[in-house]
């Protein structure tokens, strides 16, 4: 059991209020790690420390052994973190495809390339094709972004992930604003991508969780009050209180 | 999107009616329009180089004017030099020296304050860009040597081998051969894998960032490829005025490049040229009724931006949509 991410004694406050309380978290190689708790617990601020959007006061992370504590945030992307985001973050005005390339291309290194067409690089658009189509958007590639549903929007954060190449994927809330078969599409698609990634799954449906997660970390007010296996956190009194019980 | 090495059927018009028709009323004997369309073609010049950072990149610059102002002293200084004596490292009316001293100087203007300006965002980038600008005016205003706020008449044109500045139809057709490179060169960068990574950035610099991509130094890279294009244009400008002067410069100067931007439709290869096309149009016209004709522009400009979104671009694509004209639509 190789961790791939270690936080330890990580520390957020935004004025009054502790977003994230002393979190340490290993989240290992190949799983799927679970992160669920009520609505304001840190868990987007967790992320988002994670991706390098928000700072923290206090604690490291570690990525392989390197501490990334205050690495910029492009440079994360780099050493093999993504990110989904919980709102849909997309480039609209663009292509369902060119969003998908943009991801294909961050991959081969710097893009100070000037000259050769984007579209005409043919590597690029089969990858960002073979891509969509494993989420089942292919028919969609050409559609500009915008006129997307929003179940497909949620898919093609899916398909930039893959296409991104990373080997751990922060997904926040990939199920978010999801009918019932559309969610049962994504749980069918993560199931299938935690075979080969490493997944931080922060979700609110607890069915998607329980089938997915390998563990579960619970977080309640910015604290992890419990980390184990989905039958341990089941049958934690503990988390029932906090938070299973209000469901 | 058109792809590489197709210019759209609107460039095309454009710069067929650009070729033809100034070559027309010259030939005609009325000097006055083909002095319009230089200077329709030199604003062209400039309008590409912001639509490359405005309409590509989002990045509202409220400073371009600026680097006309550069250009052009650019010529200007050395070409004072050569006449009157001093500063002789830099004294002489070659172009081959006065024009790649325009570019360089612009870019490394641009370099410096675009590092700066580029770690703002919004309103604040739009001022700092402006405060910019305008240290750049106050610079020259400062300098007795060159006029001050007098301004420099540039006695000789830059010597540019074959091509003679002093023939106004030479000039004309230097000046749209560069429009012309110019929009090509913006069709070829934006086109790009550096233009896609800009674009991505204008939609959401969020998600560029998460994927990897330090949008910071693609936008400062765009940028001083915008400023050296219009600090280009600068040299053009000087070269056709004879006369520079840090009026030209002003803030309200910025303003007319962006509205020349926005009014013929941002990110499309073909508004730059409308919009300052436009621009002339309506300043001829209206100048003559009142001199406050800015007024009156800055409603057309409102009733642009309120009710014809793209511009006339967006216009041009509306009537193809609508098979009222002929096109990919
Ligand atoms: N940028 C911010 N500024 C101030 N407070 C914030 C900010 N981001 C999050 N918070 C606060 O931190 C707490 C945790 O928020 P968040 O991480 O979004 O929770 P979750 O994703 O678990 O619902 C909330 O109380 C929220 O209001
Ligand atoms: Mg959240």
């Amino acid at each position: 059991m190789t961790a791939i991410l270690t936080i330890s004694g990580l520390e957020k406050r935004f004025g009054g209020v502790l977003a994230t309380d002393h979190v340490d978290l290993d989240v290992v190689k190949g799983e799927c790690h679970a992160i669920i708790g009520p609505n304001g617990a840190g868990k987007s601020t967790l992320i988002a420390q994670l991706s390098g959007t928000v700072v923290p006061d206090r604690g490291s992370i570690r990525l392989n052994g390197r501490d990334i504590t205050r690495e910029a945030a492009y440079k994360r992307a780099r050493l093999g973190v993504t990110r989904s985001f919980q709102i849909t973050s997309l480039v609209m005005p663009m292509s369902v495809i060119d969003n998908v390339a943009l991801a294909v291309q961050a991959r081969e290194g710097h893009s100070f390339k000037l000259v050769r067409p984007a579209r005409s690089i043919s590597r690029i658009r089969q990858e960002a094709l073979a891509r969509l189509a494993e989420v089942g958007l292919a028919e969609r590639a050409d559609a500009p972004t915008v006129i997307l549903s929003h179940g497909e929007h949620r898919l093609m954060e899916i398909a930039i992930a893959l296409a991104s190449g990373a080997e751990l994927m922060l997904l926040d809330e990939p199920m978010a604003g999801l009918g019932p078969t559309e969610s049962a599409r994504m749980v069918e698609l993560l199931s299938r991508l935690k075979s080969t990634r490493t997944i931080l799954l922060v979700e609110h449906d607890m069915d998607a969780v329980f089938a997915l997660a390998d563990r579960i970390s619970v977080l309640v007010y910015g604290r992890i009050i419990a980390t184990g296996t989905p039958d341990e956190i089941r049958g934690n009194a503990e988390v029932r209180h906090a938070y299973l019980g209000e469901e | 999107m058109t792809g590489f090495g197709k210019p759209g059927l609107p460039v095309v018009v454009v710069v067929a009616l650009l070729a033809v028709l100034p070559t027309w009323f010259h030939f005609n004997g009325d000097a006055f329009y083909l002095d319009l369309a230089t200077r329709l073609v030199i604003l062209g010049i400039a309008a590409v180089s912001l639509n490359l950072i405005l309409g590509y990149g989002g990045l509202v610059s409220f400073g371009h004017a600026a680097y006309l102002g550069i250009g052009a002293y650019c010529v200007g200084i050395p070409a004072h030099h050569a006449l009157y004596g001093g500063l002789d490292a830099i004294a002489t009316n070659s172009g081959w020296f006065q024009i790649p001293l325009a570019v360089a100087v612009s870019a490394l203007f641009a370099l410096v304050t675009g590092a700066i300006c580029l770690r703002t965002k919004g309103v604040h980038f739009i001022m700092i860009t402006m405060a910019f600008a305008q240290m750049v005016y106050y610079f020259f205003v400062s300098i007795d040597e060159y006029g001050a706020d007098d301004g420099l008449v540039i006695d000789t044109r830059s010597e540019l081998g074959l091509i003679d500045f002093d023939n106004p139809l030479q000039l004309y057709f230097f000046c749209l051969g560069s429009l012309v490179v110019a929009m090509a060169l913006v069709h070829m960068i934006v086109n790009s894998r550096f233009g896609m990574v800009l674009q991505g950035a204008k939609g959401n610099n969020d998600r560029m960032v998460s994927l990897g991509y330090n949008t910071y130094l693609y936008r400062l890279v765009a940028y001083v490829i915008s400023g050296a294009m219009c600090g280009f244009a600068g040299a053009l400008l000087g070269n056709f005025t004879t006369f520079i002067s840090p009026e030209m410069m002003d803030w309200s100067h910025s303003g007319e490049l962006m509205f020349m931007v926005i009014l013929g439709g941002a990110s499309t290869a073909v508004g730059p040229i409308l919009g300052s096309a436009a621009f002339i149009i309506i300043e001829e016209v209206l100048s003559r009724f009142t001199i406050y004709w800015h007024l009156p522009f800055g409603l057309m400009l409102l009733a642009v931006v309120l009710f014809a979104r793209g511009g006339f671009s967006g216009i041009i694509d509306r009537l193809r949509g609508r098979k009222l004209l002929p096109g990919e639509g």
